[in-house]
């Protein structure tokens, strides 16, 4: 079954290719056929290796598709690596995906037929960039992918591409993502260096013996690489600007995809890092760190897409501070739990911005709870999976890694516990705005309100489903014994990280219960107070001011970074341009050129049109030939 | 020093005076009479080394034909002394010494060859005879013979040609 | 004489004739210089053929070894004499035309 894998990938690209190439002639519902089939097709296929992977006792497969690299030594095959964690992303990826692919047939469907099938191309080619990167049986098959979904984020954030400042923002995002990919490649060339071959097998294999100064730099620089992928601090400020594409694509690429590229490379490294205290100090702390960070500017954002944006930078906080400390599976359970609720919140949104024919200020919304009944329901249960109320699935994965974190230390469980916190209150700050309370948009708004078709609430209603049930797969030990699915299934990808870690303290189960259920009781509290304050919210003109005001404007992030580094190396490059292109190199090119034409003058007066000095000459050059001919002592 | 080699001392004395008046003699009609002078000691040499048939040709055609024709074309131009302009004086240097340097460079490739220290006057073999050179002349090289009679007359159409006024 | 001496009569009356044409600006006195070459090259072919006559002698009495060389001589004087008729109608013509037989006139080749 694993000999079909190279299905999963392949699917998507003729989706591209057709949709691509045929964007002229094909009529919008065979572009939006062939689009999400591409996907169900991969879905399937995908199932049917899980069923396959998920005996207990199955071997990593690596499926050798064809030889990509063979110089001398070095030998790069393109080939895939068909395990646990690799299904687990394709079901995540090509399933959410899927749903994505339906919703936004209703979604774009406003588009003009070209554009509308250069949609689902782009939205196919990202599908197959991603299935490589997680796929891929080494890391420059990964990085391949890694590049191919970085591309793919800028052409569908700059979808739009009549509009300037969405241009903007896709150029934003993708030279953000370049400053990583930066990091990557050069852990790519220290690892080829090193070991003279990037297969996860032999590096893994052969990490124990490396010195740790070695693994710190190598793990250092392919964080770098995830810093800027998954939007960590400092790379992290193109994801609330990358709202400025479609909904679905957001919903997709910039919640529940692209983003967990940086997670799925250090879960896949893991013997890396867990040789690498140093490294995992630093992933921990700046995952924490980005977590409080961009949670504290979520609470004061107004627009509906940049709350979920911020709150998705906060949630890759986690996860990465669950790498940070050992617990690689609770990061996965994260991931997949995240994509199913911020998906589902992602869509929900999008289903309200197409109700309020695109208005996206929730200070203009209210009340919508009653023209849109479904999106409604959908939403309430999103926002109580990522605030992490048992027995939603954000509950157990956030609960694993909080847990694990205070294993680690116990401050990171505090500092994490109050980015929950304040996740819960601004998530439902953003619910209570949108649905509760009174309408406040315009009266024109009001008459167009409608639910949305239903080829856009199908995909809300099974990614609500998901985002309850979800959980279920990873209920810790201490609720229930063996219960712990998602543990055993990856065991086999991180049992030399498991293996290594020490395990100290064992928590009390008291203890543990605590933790547990003590920050979901405030949560609960939290929630009350935010659902009761901003139901009653009405439209108000004051300005913010003080620590509201920072807030609001992103802690003015963005215009530190423009004065500190975009402006000086605008004046160097203006310096180089002026000095040494104009001066230097225009002057030697030039040069050239003036002293050809000065040198040909001077030679024009050798054709005199005077015969006397052509013989002259010639009786010179004969000299010279005797001269050579007989003087020249050649051997 | 027999009769020979005070001869040949002579004749070869004789050829570069007059080679050399020939190259700087103002007077255009007293270079080709110098140079006339030139071919009659040539002409001599020929005759020294038994070369009879041509060195009467030598003279027939050389001082006799050529000659005078330049004589004609320098007299129809009516030529003297202060009529010609005088030379570029740097380029006049520079040819002097460029054939100079020539001079130089050709004795000093050829002073050490190995060449045979043989007298070649005198009236040993009979290849300079008419005779000789006739036979051989229309035997072996009949077909260059016929055709220079051909390039003559392409001569003469040519310069009846190039001189003819329309 | 040995043939090193005719070697170097003919060098130097080769060297002249180069030295005459490139000093003299009268175009018929350059024409007289290059005869004058030709004949240094005509004494040095009639000497070399002597000498290889009279090595051939020794060893065959009826020989006709230097023949050839005369008889290129004797071409080369016929090609001079139709050169110099050509050449001087081309003088002619150019005197007709510009009154002068001065060699700087003639500078069309610099276009």
């Amino acid at each position: 079954m694993s000999k079909l894998i190279y299905l999963v990938p392949l699917f998507p690209l003729i989706g591209f290719l057709i949709n691509g190439l045929g964007r002229k002639a094909l009529s919008k519902s065979l572009v939006s056929i062939i689009g999400s089939g591409a996907i169900l097709a991969s879905f399937v296929v995908s199932v049917l290796i899980f069923l396959d992977v998920k005996q207990p006792g199955y071997a990593a497969q690596v499926v050798h598709l064809f030889d990509f690299i063979k110089v001398s030594k070095i030998n790069i095959p393109f080939a895939f690596q068909v395990d646990q964690l690799s299904t687990l992303f394709l079901l995540i990826i090509t399933g959410v995906g899927f749903l994505i692919h339906l919703y936004s047939s209703a979604y774009m469907h406003e588009e003009k037929g070209e554009h509308y099938a250069r949609y689902f191309a782009y939205l196919n080619l990202f599908v197959f960039s991603m299935l490589l990167l997680v796929l891929g049986s080494n890391y420059v098959i990964m990085f391949i992918g890694w590049e191919g979904v970085g591309l793919c984020s800028y052409l569908l954030i700059g979808y739009w591409f009549k509009n300037n400042d969405y241009n903007n923002a896709a150029k934003k995002a993708f030279v953000m993502n370049r400053i990583g990919d930066l990091g990557f490649l050069l852990a790519v060339f220290w690892m080829l260096s090193q070991y003279g071959s990037v297969d996860f097998g032999n590096v893994f294999s052969k990490a124990e013996g490396t010195s740790v100064s070695v693994l710190t730099g190598i793990t250092l620089l392919l964080f770098v690489g995830a810093m800027g992928k998954s939007a960590q601090i400092p790379l992290y400020t193109w994801l609330p600007d990358a709202m400025a594409g479609p909904t679905p694509v957001s919903a997709l690429i910039h919640a529940a995809t692209m983003v967990t590229a940086g997670i799925y490379m250090v879960a896949r490294s893991n013997i890396l890092y867990t040789l690498s205290p140093l490294t995992q100090t630093v992933v921990a702390v700046i995952g924490l760190s980005t977590a409080i960070f961009a949670a504290t500017i979520a609470l004061k954002q107004n627009d509906i897409k940049k709350v979920l944006a911020y709150s998705t930078v906060s949630q890759l906080g986690y996860m990465f501070l669950a790498l940070g400390v050992g617990a690689y599976t609770g990061a996965v359970f994260h991931v997949m739990t995240h994509a199913f609720f911020k998906a589902l919140l992602f869509l929900g949104a999008g289903s309200v911005i197409h109700a309020m024919h695109h208005e996206q200020d929730i200070r203009n919304m209210g009340g919508l709870k009653k023209y849109l009944p479904i999106t409604h329901i959908t939403f309430l249960l999103g926002c109580l999976a990522i605030a992490g109320i048992p027995p939603f699935s954000g509950f157990f994965s956030k609960d694993e890694i909080l847990t694990a974190a205070f294993l680690n230390n116990p401050l990171y469980y505090v500092v994490g516990a109050i980015g929950a916190l304040m996740t819960a209150f601004y998530m439902f700050r953003l619910y209570a705005m949108t649905f509760r309370g009174k309408f406040r948009g315009t009266h024109e708004q009001e008459h167009h309100l409608h639910e949305s078709p239903s080829a856009m609430t199908i995909p809300l209603i099974v990614l609500a489903v998901l985002a309850v049930a979800g959980g279920w797969i990873g209920i810790p030990e201490v609720l229930m014994k063996d219960s712990h699915w998602l543990e055993h299934y990856l065991a086999p990808v991180f049992e030399n990280s498991t293996f290594r870690m020490k395990q100290e303290n064992h928590l009390s189960h008291s203890t543990e219960y605590l933790l547990m259920f003590g920050v979901a009781a405030i949560i609960l509290l939290v929630i009350f107070f935010a659902w009761n304050k901003y139901s009653k919210y009405t439209k108000t003109t004051a300005e913010n001011t003080g620590l509201a005001r920072v807030l609001e404007n992103k802690w003015f992030v963005d215009e530190i970074y423009d004065a500190v580094i975009s402006k000086p190396l605008l004046a160097i490059s203006k310096l180089f341009n002026n000095i040494v292109e104009k001066v230097f190199i225009d002057g030697i090119v030039n040069g050239v050129g003036r002293l050809i034409q000065y040198s040909s003058r001077q030679m024009r007066w050798l054709q005199s049109g005077q015969v006397g000095s052509y013989i002259l000459i010639m009786v010179t050059a004969t000299i010279v030939f005797f001269l050579i001919q007989f003087f020249w002592k050649s051997n | 020093m027999n009769i020979t080699e005070i001869l040949f001392w002579f004749l070869t004395a004789i050829a570069l005076l007059g080679a050399l008046m020939v190259v700087f003699s103002r007077n255009p009609v007293h270079s080709v009479l110098w140079l006339i002078l030139v071919f009659f000691a040539i002409s001599g040499h020929y005759i020294l080394m038994n070369a009879q048939f041509l060195a009467i040709v030598n003279l027939i055609v050389y001082a006799g034909a050529i000659m005078v024709l330049f004589l004609f074309v320098i007299m129809l131009m009516n030529m003297n002394a202060d009529a010609e302009p005088q030379k570029n004086k740097w380029l006049k240097m520079a040819g002097t010494i460029a054939g100079g340097s020539l001079l130089l460079v050709f004795v000093a490739a050829l002073k050490d060859s190995e060449l045979q220290y043989r007298s070649l006057e005198g009236q040993e073999g009979n290849i300079g005879l008419i005779h000789h050179l006739g036979k051989v002349l229309f035997t072996d090289y009949v077909l260059p013979f016929e055709i220079s009679s051909v390039l003559f007359l392409s001569a003469m159409v040519g310069a009846v040609v190039i001189g003819k006024k329309d | 004489m040995p043939i090193n001496y005719y070697l170097f009569l003919s060098i130097a009356l080769f060297s002249i004739g180069i030295v005459g044409v490139l000093t003299r600006r009268n175009a018929i006195i350059i024409f007289m210089c290059v005869e004058l070459m030709l004949n240094a090259v005509n004494v040095l072919l009639i000497a070399f053929s002597k000498m290889h006559h009279l090595k051939a002698l020794t060893a065959n009495a009826a020989t006709t070894v230097g023949t050839e060389a005369q008889l290129f001589v004797f071409f080369i004087m016929v090609v001079a004499a139709a050169e110099v008729t050509v050449g001087l109608a081309i003088i002619v013509m150019m005197y007709r035309n510009i009154h002068s037989v001065d060699i700087n006139f003639l500078n069309r080749l610099k276009h």
